[in-house]
């Protein structure tokens, strides 16, 4: 078996790149692949971590995540939707009403 | 025979020049098919720590649900390829968060020596098949089970909601 | 495979890890050629079928009287074609995209059983691990859609999306009744759960025996709608009339697949051929008994030695009748019900067939909760 701190390694590795990926990028779009990433990485680290302990349980957290996840895209993407409708762009930078 | 470390490795490494491409492509359609890759990579991971489930539910919300929604909306708006969206001090920044990250995670990890070692598996209790899986989340879990559910039809309406066209006497 | 092995090991004295070695390369070769026989199989009756609805004589030049070579020199001359790629296409997605489309029904394929003891691989999230593969061959249909830059392209993969995304859910609602019943997602253990005698007891003497459940389509009113509900999902999920807005060869000029030619177009075939056989594979199993000739009484083969064998045999007959007559069925649909609107086929899957799956599985889990029955325990 594949030491656990690989897995943790791995999932260090994808979060960071996800985190990377959020705050440099501005295509709304990209931005919400990117907390997908950071999001498979928690699910990673949950069932990495139950595997040796009570593994369904990790499973089942990692449900949860992908539950959230679900919910996440679905109202994420409306909101690009009417966003894109307002401004006729996905970057996130075309939403400055509120700067002075 | 696939030895599970093989596996690991190849799992992982997909799953990782999945993610890179993801950041770094350009065009969304790109990004989001290197997101799948990814994504798959994962699948293999769990199918590796013994979660077939998981990696089967992962395959399926994922890769069959959640990218083809992103994939149908990118190709909704029908975007162009954008330009190209130049350095900024976010990326320094980000580069920043990033590293604090990894420290934060591999900082304990090399400090503690049992999550160094090789696993020892202290006799798990049960295995991440689906009826142990629904065991636990309908007994131990059965509250966050009825939560989660709240919150995915609170989404559906939100989803709804947000992306209806306004009608025409309504200002946005 | 799990038969394979045990056997090498046992009268050749193979060891282990070559014989496993050895079983995995024989399933990745006989599901590939089963695919690919399929394939040509069900272009053959489908034009056939397509013919006799239509009155007319269909293919029958090529391999004697019934054109059963016809699909076999389409083949050829499909492989010999020039593979063109158009100048404004995203180069690589093109060329990638039949193949994403392929493995998806290709990962199906392989963990489907044909008899107790033939499967590539049995699996025991079977149904689970089927509906979720299947699932990824739709990436492949977009990447063809977007990557070949032209709008009936675009247009067909963006309904498929829709299409796949909304019927994936009442179809694997409808698959969520039988699975409350048998309590397994093992597709052989839900099979074997529709040959149980209905005494309960194990070794049975005889050649028939009434089973305890018959084939799960008739053996409860919901599970009857749930078998219904799955077909007509199905359906969609295939892209078949009157579901095939995605390619609707006379508005979209056949969609997605608008700008290939050549294999890579045989691909796109090969792979909407395979999902065919696939759905009507698992509708077959959960709902209609799997190789149970009869509906309400079991058949008692011998399951070891050269008879067991040749019982085996005569299972996957059956099992491939079951399928076979399910395609035809499809290709009968095809020719009978106009082609949908959009919107009507967003109105089908949201307003009737989930609140309808939802009602049966409700339903399922009252009446086995009840333990209400009423068909073999009636013997």
């Amino acid at each position: 078996m594949a030491p656990q701190s690989w897995y943790l390694i791995v999932s260090a590795l994808l979060f960071g790149l996800g985190i990377v990926g959020f705050v440099t990028r501005r295509n709304s779009l990209v931005m919400f692949m990117s907390v997908e990433l950071m999001l498979n990485a928690a699910n990673l680290v949950f069932v990495a971590a139950a595997r040796d302990h009570v593994p369904a349980r990790g499973s089942a957290c990692a449900l949860f995540v992908i539950a959230v996840a679900a919910s996440e895209v679905a109202v994420g993407l409306a909101l690009v939707l009417a966003l894109f409708r307002l401004k006729k762009s996905v970057d996130s930078d075309a939403v400055r009403e509120l700067r002075a | 025979m696939l030895s599970e470390r093989t596996a690991f490795l190849i799992f992982s490494v997909i799953a990782l020049i999945g993610a890179v491409n993801v950041i770094t492509r350009r065009h969304p359609v790109h990004a989001a098919l290197w997101l799948v890759g990814t994504f798959l990579g994962v699948a293999g991971l769990f199918l590796t720590l013994g979660a077939g489930l998981l990696g089967a539910i992962q395959v399926m919300v994922y890769a069959g649900a959640i990218m083809v929604l992103f994939l149908f909306v990118i190709l909704l708006l029908n975007l162009d390829a954008p330009p190209d969206e130049g350095l900024s001090f976010a990326r320094g920044a980000s580069l920043l968060a990033a590293v604090a990250t990894l420290a934060l995670i591999a900082l304990p990890l090399a400090r503690a020596p049992e999550l160094r070692a090789a696993a020892t598996p202290e006799s798990p209790v049960a295995d991440a098949s689906a009826g142990q899986v629904a065991n636990v989340l309908f007994t131990r879990y059965a509250l966050p089970f009825e939560v989660v559910s709240l919150l995915l039809l609170i989404a559906m309406v939100g989803a709804i909601h947000l992306a209806r066209r306004p009608r025409r006497d309504e200002t946005v | 495979m799990d038969t394979l092995v045990p056997w090498l090991t046992g009268a050749f004295e193979w060891a282990t890890s070559s014989a496993f070695t050895f079983s995995v390369i024989v399933a990745i070769l006989a599901v590939v050629g089963f695919v690919s026989i399929w394939a040509m199989f069900a272009v053959w009756l489908e034009r056939k079928a397509s013919a006799d609805f239509q009155v007319r004589i269909g293919p029958n030049r090529v391999g004697g009287r019934f054109g059963l070579l016809q699909t076999l020199a389409d083949g050829l001359k499909l492989a010999f074609k020039e593979d063109l790629i158009p100048g404004a296409a995203d180069k690589l997605l093109f060329a990638l995209a039949p193949a994403v489309a392929f493995c998806g029904a290709f990962a199906a394929f392989a963990a489907l059983p044909f008899s107790p003891a033939i499967s590539a691989v049995d699996l025991n999230l079977g149904v689970f691990f089927i509906v979720a593969v299947s699932a990824i061959g739709v990436i492949g249909v977009l990447m063809a859609g977007w990557s070949s830059n032209n709008k009936w392209s675009l247009y067909g993969a963006m309904r498929e999306a829709a299409q796949l995304i909304s019927y994936e859910i009442p179809s694997a609602l409808a698959l969520m009744v039988p699975i409350l019943v048998t309590g397994s997602l093992n597709l052989k253990e839900i099979v074997a759960f529709q040959c149980l005698p209905s005494d309960g007891t194990l070794d049975k003497e005889g050649l028939f025996y009434w089973s305890n459940s018959g084939w799960l389509a008739f053996y409860s009113p919901w599970t009857f709608v749930a078998f219904v509900i799955y077909y007509v999902a199905s359906l969609a999920e295939c892209k078949r009339a009157p579901f095939d807005l995605p390619e609707a060869e006379s508005e979209l000029v056949s969609g997605f697949h608008t700008e290939y030619s050549g294999m890579r177009f045989s691909f796109f075939f090969l792979e909407e051929y395979a999902m065919m056989f696939v759905v009507s594979a698992i509708a077959a199993l959960v709902f209609l008994g799997g190789w149970q000739p009869l509906p309400f009484v079991s058949l008692n083969l011998p399951t070891s030695g050269f008879l067991g064998f040749g019982a085996n045999l005569f299972y996957a007959g059956v099992f491939l009748a079951k399928a076979v007559f399910l395609v035809w069925v499809q290709i009968w649909v095809r020719w009978t019900v106009p082609r949908m609107r959009v919107d009507q086929v967003m109105v089908m899957g949201y307003k009737y067939l989930i609140p309808v799956s939802l009602v049966a599985l409700l339903m399922m889990a009252l009446y086995e909760h009840w333990d209400v029955r009423y068909l073999p325990g009636l013997f």
